[in-house]
């Protein structure tokens, strides 16, 4: 295969990813924030408690992240058809792979807001702040940049898990990797896609790394440059 | 304006009751500095955090500015919006400052003011007068870690001050700080206890805290109050251990026929040169083994060791001249006595 045949397999392949990873990181965000701050909010001594409630959110979720995403893939067939319309294609990938991001990025954000020291709670809690209010003002900013980290696990996971989307004829990087790689022996796009791989999950690495830092850096440098760096970084 | 009556917490772990607070009545009167102290594991931690209701008591009251906080409290663990609104009203600082590491100082004593729902301008401009107040105009953009302790602890003061509480609970407020620093932050309740007539319950294990700082305290062991009163009430209480702490005394005898006596002063006593007086009227000599004389709200109060010549038996005249002055006077090694003239 030569490069100018190459080239549009690879950008339409690095688009794909691109979408399926941003769409079912977007929803794994938003769906696994709350989830993982209620497992941490009605645990034992949590403002929420309600054991029973834990014990049922705490198993759905080891349930979910215990089964291998290509099983979870198959078995959500008929919801991911309910939902898109189609079972093959990026948008019918999209569903399976938040659903199975979803109790993974649960289970990092609880870790992070279990972090969070539990006398700013009751500091807030003493100046007359409700649940809510602890929520929004203690927990999410003060495991900011454990979130992001998190955030960007759940990004890196994501992207392997979509070369398995391939099989659902979603496309993307790791699909042209065992297509064309492996199938018909074109080890000179396999090495190019793996390295197209490697630079991409480098870069959301780096990206986050960095973003978590300055945010936890905060303070012990002078000024509120770190939020403008912040924005650099991640632009 | 704090009470507790009959305040009980017992906390249930594994099958295991641990009594934190045995039935806890306590008063402090408005505008007052009010110090419980105690070992690790008194109960002066559960105490405090029952008067906010952050703990639940498992029996008893708490009324604050008048209002029975325990009553708002309802049954579930969750707080009621009257609550929310009574705590707002009650200041807190603790001792590990527990400042928010992701909002600015200024930010930091804005917390409340938007719990409370106040606009941004209203906000800031109440954020920068307490801030001024603390003495750390200058540091309204710096983070919580560019902090030292002590500003730390000052920010802390300036955000519980924001919702202008009549009532401030500090929560070991100096024990994480050094001496010195210690010292600078307890000035700077006093001052708002005078300035804004703020009422301030604080609990501590450095007898110095209530020393320096207190018009009454309390003395807790194993979840009851076993002592309290203003400085001179204990001071006035034979064989309170407080008074004890307080204004600790020793000194031995230098010889047989000495008899050593503890001259306690509190209030217009105080004024008087009674030993020199002592020393004229009788013609003896007065040896002092040790004397702790705080001013304590103007006065002077303590105690004071003084050695007489003679036995005991020899000293009747010089002692009772000093009850006459209006002091306390105990003679170590006759307690019967002591009961006998405190009992009169």
């Amino acid at each position: 295969m030569t490069w100018s045949e190459m080239q549009p397999l690879l950008e339409q392949a690095c688009w794909d990813t691109l979408y399926m990873v941003g769409w079912s990181t977007l929803i794994a965000v938003v769906g696994g924030l709350p989830l993982g701050i209620l497992l941490v909010l009605t645990d034992r001594g949590g403002l929420l408690q309600n054991v029973a409630a834990n014990k049922v959110i705490g198993q759905i979720v080891n349930i979910a992240r215990s089964l291998p995403f290509i099983i979870l893939m198959v078995a959500l067939m008929g919801f991911t058809r309910s939902i898109t319309g189609t079972t093959i294609g990026v948008e019918a990938a999209i569903v399976p792979l938040a659903v199975g991001a979803i109790p993974f990025f649960a289970r990092l954000v609880e870790t992070a807001v279990r972090e969070v020291d539990h006398g700013l709670v009751e500091a807030v809690q003493a100046m007359g702040g409700n649940t809510w209010t602890v929520v929004r003002k203690v927990l999410v900013p003060e495991s900011l940049p454990s979130l992001i980290s998190s955030t960007t696990t759940t990004i890196v996971a994501l992207i392997g898990y979509s070369a398995m989307a391939g099989t659902v004829g979603a496309g993307g990087l790791g699909d042209i990797a065992i297509r064309y790689g492996y199938q018909r022996f074109e080890t000179q796009l396999m090495w190019i896609t793996v390295a197209i791989l490697a630079v991409v999950i480098s870069v959301i690495q780096f990206a986050g790394d960095y973003a978590a830092r300055s945010l936890h850096r905060r303070g012990a440098h002078s000024g509120p440059a770190p939020r403008l760096r912040l924005l650099k970084a991640a632009s | 304006m704090i009470t507790t009556s009959g305040l009980t917490k017992v906390y249930r772990a594994r099958g295991r009751e641990v009594t934190a607070l045995d039935g806890v009545d306590l008063h402090v009167r408005e505008g007052e500095v009010y110090g419980v102290i105690g070992q690790s594991g008194a109960g002066k931690s559960s105490l405090i955090r029952c008067v906010n209701l952050l703990e639940r008591p498992t029996a008893g009251t708490v009324t604050v500015a008048g209002q029975d906080l325990t009553a708002l409290a309802g049954r579930g663990p969750r707080a009621g919006r009257e609550l929310r609104q009574a705590r707002s009203r009650i200041g807190m600082v603790f001792q590990h400052f527990n400042l928010l590491s992701s909002r600015t100082v200024q930010d930091n004593v804005e917390l409340p003011l938007e719990i409370l729902g106040k606009s941004g301008k209203e906000r800031s401009r109440k954020a920068l007068e307490l801030l001024d107040l603390v003495g750390l105009a200058d540091k309204a953009k710096s983070y919580p870690a560019q902090l030292s302790g002590g500003q730390k602890q000052r920010v802390g003061i300036a955000r519980a001050l924001a919702g202008d509480p009549k009532v401030l609970l500090s929560d070991e407020a100096t024990s994480a700080l050094d001496p010195e620093t210690t010292r600078s932050i307890l000035a700077l309740l006093r001052d708002l206890n005078r300035q804004l007539g703020l009422t301030v319950l604080l609990i501590t294990h450095e007898m110095d805290v209530v020393k320096s700082v207190c018009d009454s305290a309390a003395l807790m062991e194993n979840g009851r109050i076993v002592e309290s009163g203003t400085v001179s009430e204990l001071l006035a209480t034979p064989g309170s251990e407080l008074a004890a702490a307080l204004f600790p005394l020793d000194g031995e005898a230098s010889g047989d026929d000495r008899t050593v006596v503890d001259v306690t002063f509190q209030g217009e006593s105080a004024t008087q040169p009674v030993i020199s007086q002592l020393a004229r009227t009788y013609n003896i000599d007065i040896s002092i083994l040790g004397a702790a004389i705080d001013t304590v709200g103007g006065l002077q109060v303590g105690r004071m060791r003084i050695e007489l010549p003679g036995r005991y038996e020899d000293n009747v005249v010089p002692i009772g001249f000093l009850r006459e002055q209006g002091l306390q006077i105990d003679v170590p090694g006759h307690e019967s006595a002591l009961v006998k003239e405190s009992a009169k």
